[in-house]
């Protein structure tokens, strides 16, 4: 049984459900690997510039949520003589369809880099049942 | 004759030579599908450059990599970010998303300042390359007494 994952951008229409930002901020959505393991989920995603300790990730619902806060840089007042990317939080959010283990999820962040375990639960993995015969 | 030569620039044909230019330099931070893993774009990695008193300074955004991954250099007034971001090997079931670049890249940009090749200095942080870019004596401004 294969697990799929689908992405749901967080993108700058503010949503009813989701509420308004009241800050005119402008978010990213961070590139992702994603990868099936035997016993695993593994998410991958690029969020340079963000401080470990400024990163939420919400499982909840089979609902994934990865948010990175990015501090502002640099200087508000610079004048860029060449500007080819915006800085701002990175935020995405996926449906697992897998079944989890929310408590065993794990996160390690290093080098602007976010790696997500997520464990699957027992019931999913296969398990071999030993058939015994009897008389 | 003048008549005809202000009317090429708002020939359709023009525009969309220009239209089509913008879409591909636009394109930088996807990468692109290629075998199994991505391949970075032409453009990787994007590049911020600003003035900071006597020096310029250049950004650029590359997670995953380590000072040891990272080439940067000035020559000829032309600033160049080269890298390779190793793929680890993993054992896989499937793979649902492929979007993070690996392999090697390289990237040079024109400097719109002389800056002084021999006092660079680059710092990574959190994925984050900061290039300082000290600016040579010849382009600061010099301040000009005037004699009463």
């Amino acid at each position: 049984m294969t697990a799929t994952l689908e992405s749901t951008h967080d993108n700058c229409q503010p949503c009813a459900t989701r509420g308004e930002r009241t800050r005119n901020e402008r978010r990213f959505s961070p590139h992702v690997d994603i990868l099936e393991r035997p016993d695993e989920l593994t998410v991958v995603a690029d969020m340079p510039g963000v401080t470990g300790s400024d990163i939420d990730v919400q499982f909840e619902n089979r609902t994934l949520t990865i948010h990175g806060r990015v501090a502002p840089r640099p200087d508000a007042k610079t004048r860029f003589l060449i500007r080819e990317y915006g800085i701002g939080d990175f935020v995405r959010t996926f449906q697992v369809s897998e079944a989890i283990d929310a408590a065993r999820i794990s996160a390690e962040f290093a080098d602007g880099v976010l790696t997500l375990r997520l464990p699957k639960a027992e019931a999913v993995r296969p398990r071999k049942i030993s058939v015994t015969s009897g008389r | 004759m003048m008549f005809l030569q202000r009317m090429s620039h708002e020939f359709p044909a023009f525009r969309l030579q220009e239209e089509v230019d913008r879409l591909f330099n636009g394109l930088f931070d996807v990468p692109s599908e290629c075998g199994v893993g991505q391949i970075w774009r032409r453009n990787f990695p994007a590049i911020n450059l600003w003035e900071e008193g006597e020096s310029l300074v250049a950004e650029a955004e590359v997670p995953g990599m380590t000072l040891n991954d990272l080439e940067v250099f000035v020559q000829d007034n032309e600033l160049t970010i080269k890298g390779t971001r190793p793929e680890k090997p993993v054992e896989v079931l499937a793979i649902h998303r492929r979007e993070r670049g690996i392999g090697g890249f390289a990237r040079t940009v024109q400097l719109p300042l002389e800056v002084d090749p021999a006092r660079v200095e680059a710092n990574l942080r959190e994925g984050v390359l900061t290039v300082k870019l000290p600016k040579t004596a010849a382009v600061m401004p010099r301040k000009i007494e005037v004699k009463a």
